[in-house]
């Protein structure tokens, strides 16, 4: 069923502050950037929101800064400029692949990372890689900026620390992963095109066979995008065995909250997510 | 909401609308300015049958609400900018029921832009969005092909 379209209003804000003007004022004004996740709904009739301003013009939204220290991403920066950066490409492999993963060329031309973040799927395919790069996220409103780090974003199902009168600003990445061994594995329906059932990113630090620093994000297997430090914590400091694996295995297992969906089953996302963990730490050897 | 004015440049023409700024680009360029070589297939944004140039990117046309895109380039299958890529399809036999094929030829022309000369797996992936429910996909990628030969 087709939304009715005189229900809804959409205004394109010319810059940050008249945008942030209309999120804060009580109205319920809500963002859209490329509008790839909410023009499906709209075109389903189940768009929840009757008033948009659109965020896709503002400058300070887009591209990408370096600085010794970080790069910093703007939360409308797209999936296509995303995995065609030099420097992403060579220091945060793991983001540009998950930009690939996201969605046909067409949809990676209009989509942006922040809206990946903000539309909080647990299925998306960034946030795995922004949880291993120790990501953090600056958010803007009418009344200043804050910082949060990204693993502490995502509260609960769709939820997050994020009020209605902010906007994402900006994703920091920290230089600090490059000399990592780092993996990502997704798996779908088919090879391409498809929502993630399981979407693993890992990287590491090794001292011959012993793991000085492990980092694993997963995607799919929970409410949120998923952080798993109990797995990280029996990992670090251990010789890599495995006796060590099949123990990391059990962990993961109690760690993840998979569920039954129409994409696939709380069994087979558990076992699909512990053979991703088995491949990531055998090939740290 | 009442309607408001948007000025699109479609294939080098100017045109203004009045329209509701919901109302999708698809929507705009088949009803209002009677451009019907854009098809709609899914409505979700999956299958690419909807696919035009926007600002010089590949979009579909069905997830883009015509306020958003006030003051744009757009390029669709009427263009005759695509016309090697279609003599192409022509040639190869890469249209049957004709559905895909405005979208495939935009898709195309995107992949052309960055990679003039693509391999066959580049062609895949470039050609991703993009689903022929016919399944004649080996001489869409041969159509694509000569075009890459002929870029030569």
């Amino acid at each position: 069923m087709r939304a009715h379209l005189p229900d809804f209003e959409l205004v394109v804000a010319a810059d940050l502050p008249s945008a942030l003007s209309l999120l804060g004022n009580g109205e319920s004004w809500r963002p859209m950037a490329g509008g790839t996740d909410l023009m499906v709904l709209f075109n389903a009739g189940r768009l929840p929101y009757r008033k948009l301003v659109s965020i896709a013009k503002i400058a300070e939204l887009n591209g990408i800064t370096v600085s010794p220290d970080s790069i910093t991403i703007a939360a409308g920066t797209t999936y296509s400029v995303i995995q065609r950066n030099p420097i992403l490409k060579a220091e945060f492999p793991l983001l540009c692949q998950a930009a690939n993963w996201t969605g046909s060329p067409a949809n990676q031309n209009r989509g942006t990372i922040g809206g990946n973040i903000a539309n909080a799927s647990p299925a998306a395919d960034t946030p795995p890689a922004l949880l291993v790069y120790d990501a953090e996220l600056e958010l803007i409103s009418a009344k200043g900026s804050r910082r949060i780090p990204y693993h502490q974003f995502h509260t609960g199902y769709k939820a997050m620390q994020m009020r209605p009168d902010e906007l994402l600003m900006k994703i920091h990445l920290p230089r600090s992963h490059h000399s990592l061994k780092q993996y990502a594995r997704k798996v779908g329906t088919r090879k391409a095109q498809a929502i993630s059932k399981v979407c693993f990113n890992g990287t590491a630090q090794m001292d011959g066979s012993v793991i000085t620093s492990i980092r694993i994000g997963i995607g799919s297997v929970a409410p949120i995008p998923l952080r798993c430090h109990q797995v990280e914590t029996a990992l670090t400091g251990q010789t890599l065995t495995p006796t060590l694996i099949s123990h990391a295995r059990e962990v993961v297992a109690q760690e993840i909250k998979p569920i039954d969906d129409i994409r696939s089953t709380s069994q087979y996302r558990s076992l699909v997510t512990q053979n991703l963990l088995s491949e990531f730490l055998r090939q740290l050897l | 909401m009442t309607e408001t004015p948007v000025t699109l440049t479609v294939n080098g023409i100017s045109y203004t609308v009045t329209v509701p700024p919901m109302k999708r680009l698809l929507d705009v360029l088949r009803e209002d300015l009677s451009l019907t070589g854009t098809k709609e297939g899914c409505g979700e944004g999956e299958c690419g049958a909807c696919s035009v140039m926007l600002d010089g990117l590949l979009v579909n046309s069905c997830l883009v609400p015509v306020k958003q895109v006030d003051g744009s380039q757009i390029e669709t299958i009427e263009s005759a900018d695509l016309d090697a890529i279609q003599q192409a399809f022509a040639e190869t036999g890469a249209a049957q029921c004709g559905i895909c094929t405005p979208g495939m030829i935009l898709a195309a022309q995107e992949l052309l832009n960055h990679t003039p000369h693509p391999t066959r797996e580049q062609i895949r992936e470039g050609l991703a969005g993009n689903i022929c429910r016919c399944t004649g996909y080996q001489k869409i990628f041969d159509a694509v092909e000569l075009v890459s030969l002929r870029n030569a």
